[in-house]
């Protein structure tokens, strides 16, 4: 296997958080980043920052792999950090020109955001990680569950996502074909300024799209023909069912919630 | 078991100004085995699909079991036929191999519990089992398509449309689902319509349907059809191996009965004729 991955991409190897069921690790997750926006303190973000320090622990999965998922988002992290200190204003000013300024308050801001993209990015990384896309997409459906009372298409949107996940790597597996077919033609996807390589992108796009247009159609034939309906019953083939090892980890998420509104109310 | 009648049937596409088929009409029997061959473009598939319903022919009727298939009936045909579609990558569902076969057998609404040996048994049969937890992008084609047919066989349909269903398995692959499904055929009565170039699975048939110029050419017993050397290299299909020694036996003024005979039968006969 190999061991660099791109973000979002499952890491197959044993620990106790592979084991988990998909659902806690979906509600952690999204719990998680909820709790991130109570962050107020050096200390409430330490807390938070710890015990997303033992999730990786625990996910067996090497924090270098970690740091190379996020590394493709690094630069738009960076981005969105440097406008928030040169556009943003209020306290004392340091520097400015112009519009821009460098103030107190834009610096905490700032290193706010900062925090909140690092520890988001890696969270939901820790859940991609650990579970296999198409467990994060039963958890999903079970999480919607409740919006069926609301006449949301639960099934349908859960069934077009699994399909759309499955598809993932058969189009990346595409691009790279057609990617292939035209550099024999003589493209060269790594020459010239940047307009004319997003130029370059065109003769992969338009192939890209049509076949995917074409996929979907035959697929919409065959998923008909094995006698698909969108508004009839269907049962599911992958039940989930609750260990005590989910319990405990619910028990965590719960400490790590109580310990952070302590943190806030004595601190 | 079912059988298949087709009454006059044409079919044209909206956009389109010549028909795809023209005035078709064939039956299928319970428990056969029909080969519908001919060139690329000749109208195969689109049949294929106006029996199965996915399509909905402009003028003539199809039954399938005595059922005319329709808009209304579709739940029902579609129940009777499993459909084996030519490319493999585009009917994989699933997120893994089980999950694939588990995608017909949920939409029939089988309880959970019963799914589990109702998979195993239709990977066994294809040869797929230790297969089971992978997903779609680390198999080959073959493979998929292997899956294909599993995906069919655990829901059990009385009639199987295959649309080329085997053109990515290597020889010896194909040999063995081509056994599996005339022991199906043979054993559980199941119809076979297969559209095939390939030879070996023409042979097997006990019709063939020849589509040339969306009419049907010539429609008959496999072994009359199997003798016209000159149709079969005009659809570009080739001759079976036996007829071509059964003709250069023939130039060579050997007489030899004037049927069609299998490569078996032509061994027999040959060891007859020497002793």
């Amino acid at each position: 296997m190999t061991n660099k991955i791109v973000f979002g991409s499952y890491v197959p190897v044993k620990s106790i958080l592979h084991r988990l069921d998909p659902r806690i690790k979906l509600i952690m997750c999204i719990a998680f980043v909820i709790l991130i926006f109570f962050v107020n303190s050096w200390l409430t973000g330490l807390w938070l920052f710890l015990a997303l320090l033992l999730a990786i622990k625990l996910s067996n999965v090497a924090v270098k792999q970690y740091w190379q998922g996020i590394k493709p988002l690094f630069l738009i992290i960076l981005i969105t950090v440097a406008f928030q200190i040169l556009f943003s204003s209020g306290g004392k000013t340091y520097w400015h020109w112009g519009i821009m300024a460098i103030t107190y308050d834009g610096l905490i801001n700032s290193l706010i955001i900062f925090y909140r993209f690092i520890v988001i990015i890696t969270a939901s990384t820790v859940l991609t990680a650990t579970t296999p896309t198409f467990q994060i997409a039963d958890a999903l459906a079970w999480i919607m569950k409740p919006l069926k009372i609301i006449k949301v298409p639960v099934n349908q949107i859960t069934l077009m996502l699994s399909i759309a996940l499955r598809f993932v790597p058969t189009i990346m597996d595409e691009t790279s074909k057609i990617m292939k077919a035209q550099r024999a033609r003589g493209m060269n996807f790594n020459d010239g300024n940047i307009l004319t390589r997003i130029k370059h992108l065109v003769p992969i796009l338009i192939p890209l799209f049509v076949n995917s247009f074409k996929r979907a159609e035959e697929l919409a034939t065959a998923m008909e023909a094995r006698g698909y309906d969108p508004n009839a019953v269907r049962t599911h083939y992958r039940q989930l069912t609750w260990h005590s090892r989910d319990a405990w980890a619910g028990l965590g998420l719960i400490i790590v919630v109580i310990g952070l509104f302590s943190i806030r109310i004595f601190f | 078991m079912a059988g298949i009648k087709v009454r006059n049937i044409t079919f044209k596409y909206p956009d389109s100004k010549a028909p795809v088929l023209k005035n078709i009409s064939f039956n299928v029997e319970p428990a056969s085995w029909t080969a519908i061959i001919g060139h690329n473009g000749s109208g195969k598939s689109t049949l294929a699909r106006l029996i199965d319903g996915l399509l909905i022919p402009t003028a003539g009727s199809i039954e399938i079991d005595g059922i005319r298939v329709s808009e209304a009936t579709l739940g029902i045909i579609h129940q009777q036929i499993g459909f084996v579609f030519q490319n493999p990558e585009n009917q994989f569902v699933g997120a893994t191999v089980a999950d694939d076969v588990a995608f017909g057998l949920e939409n029939r609404q089988v309880l959970p519990e019963k799914m589990e040996k109702k998979i195993n048994d239709a990977l066994e049969m294809v040869g797929m089992l230790k297969y089971k937890d992978v997903e779609p992008i680390n198999l080959s084609g073959g493979q998929k398509q292997r899956v294909a047919l599993a995906g069919i066989l655990a829901l059990m349909p009385k009639i199987i449309i295959l649309d080329e269903a085997t053109s990515m398995l290597d020889p010896l692959a194909r040999k063995e689902i081509l056994t599996l499904l005339k022991r199906l055929r043979d054993e559980q009565g199941i119809s076979i319509i297969s559209i095939t170039h390939d030879l070996d699975e023409i042979e097997l048939a006990d019709n063939i349907i020849v589509i040339n110029d969306a009419q049907i050419v010539k429609q008959g017993a496999a072994a009359d059809v199997l003798k016209n050397e000159k149709l079969l290299t005009e659809i570009g299909v080739g001759i079976p191996v036996s007829q071509r020694l059964q003709l250069l036996l023939a130039t060579r003024g050997i007489n030899l009965p004037n049927r069609y005979l299998n490569l078996e039968e032509l061994k027999n006969w040959l060891s007859q004729q020497l002793q």
